[in-house]
């Protein structure tokens, strides 16, 4: 684990975690080594009338992530992600950090699947 | 610019923004008192309806197929360029074995093309079928789009292959401004536009109208329901120099007879003369190139 995306709604750690994946506002990458983060907007995937999960998908994987903290995710972003060996977690956690600190902790649990249907 | 083709009978789409408007009982009643034999030809594949009305069984049946990429994981080294090609996200490779969507492939074959390891070939991935019966004069083609498939167009163009040359046509469209309708209005000579006299009606009037005028295509007006106008309906069509071809009144009978799966028409004689005139109006309008923008 080196890089984490994590879906948000903000700019900075203190941000709320986005619930959604595939149209959330933007993703925080958070560098574990560096301890530095950096954002990216989720322009494409927003704007997409259909296929926002892959979209984003491709947009954090595309970013070198190898690990995404989210609330749900679908299964066709679900399927883009494994193929391409991101760790997906499920966290209902509110911001950023203390979304980190559960990962860190190591009290998330690794998503074996998709949690929810596409369009949820 | 849509202008009537010479090699074949003239087309008239029956098309509304607002949905339940009437479309279809102006479709089913116009081709009944055609005066000639025609066809109908029923595009709102997500929900077609006219069979109710014309109870045919059916000749022929053409299922609709689209072309889906299909990859070989032997020959699929992940170059990732069917991605970067595929405008959907219908195929996405990202270092990886590509995946492929079929439920977001729009089927152009862009992927199969650039493959540079010839990876991939397309298979067909039925979307819909397309139906032709015969009722009395009416020819009916009916498209009707698989249930779980989203892409509305392709079914709507088969129903338009299915359309006899030598046969006038009414298109019954489906509500709206989308593309569903646009792919319904790209054969159309003239459109047949149908509104009620309320705030939404001439409110998606008016989307309709600049939808037909994008496409250079003629059109009039059909009021159905109509009775006192309180929204400035005619004054609007005025404005815009819309012919108003058809009045038709806010009548329960009218209600009470389509409920029942008939024809106005028929049950209803009173009615037969207004739909021969609009069937006459819109010959006139059509050969004199009224109502052209």
């Amino acid at each position: 684990m080196k890089k984490i995306a994590f879906s948000i709604r903000g700019t900075d750690l203190t941000a709320e975690l986005d619930p959604r994946f595939g149209r959330a506002e933007q993703f925080l990458i958070y560098d574990l080594d560096q301890q530095q983060f950096s954002l990216i907007e989720n322009q494409q995937g927003r704007s997409a009338a259909q296929g926002a999960g892959i979209q984003a998908a491709e947009t954090i994987v595309r970013a070198g992530v190898d690990t995404l903290v989210t609330g749900h995710c679908g299964p066709k972003a679900f399927k883009v992600l494994e193929a391409a060996g991101v760790v997906v977690y499920n966290c209902s956690a509110a911001t950023v950090q203390d979304a980190l600190q559960q990962l860190q902790s190591g009290t998330l649990s690794q998503a074996g699947s998709a949690d929810v249907e596409g369009h949820w | 610019m849509a202008t009537k083709t010479q090699d074949r009978a003239v087309r008239i789409a029956v098309a509304s923004g607002k949905g339940g408007t009437g479309k279809t009982t102006v479709s089913l009643n116009l081709a009944a008192m055609f005066g000639e034999p025609v066809q109908l030809a029923d595009c709102d594949v997500e929900e077609p309806n006219v069979n109710l009305f014309l109870r045919c069984s059916t000749l022929k049946n053409q299922p609709v197929y689209m072309q889906v990429p299909e990859m070989d994981p032997d020959l699929c080294t992940g170059c990732g360029q069917c991605g970067l090609i595929c405008r959907f996200r219908g195929i996405i490779s990202l270092g990886t074995r590509a995946l492929v969507f079929p439920e977001l492939c729009h089927g152009c074959g862009g992927c199969a093309l650039i493959c540079p390891n010839s990876a991939i070939t397309e298979r067909e991935h039925k979307i819909g079928n397309v139906a032709v019966c015969q009722s009395g004069t009416i020819r009916l083609v009916e498209g009707r789009l698989e249930v779980g498939v989203s892409l509305v167009p392709p079914v709507v163009r088969a129903v338009q292959d299915q359309l006899a040359d030598d046969l006038p046509a009414i298109l019954d469209a489906p509500p709206g401004t989308s593309c569903p309708v646009v792919a319904t209005l790209r054969t159309a000579d003239y459109v047949l536009l149908v509104t009620d006299p309320t705030p939404f009606g001439l409110h998606d009037l008016k989307l309709a109208v600049a939808m037909v005028r994008e496409l250079g295509l003629p059109c009039g007006v059909v009021i159905n329901r109509a009775g006192d106008d309180q929204v400035g309906l005619r004054r609007y069509c005025e404005d815009q120099g819309l012919a108003v071809l058809l009045s038709l009144p806010d009548d329960r009978q009218i209600a009470q007879v389509t409920s029942k799966g008939g024809l106005v028409v028929e049950a209803l004689p009173g009615y037969a003369g207004m739909f021969a005139e609009l069937a006459q109006r819109l010959r006139q309008e059509i050969s004199g190139n009224g109502g052209r923008p």
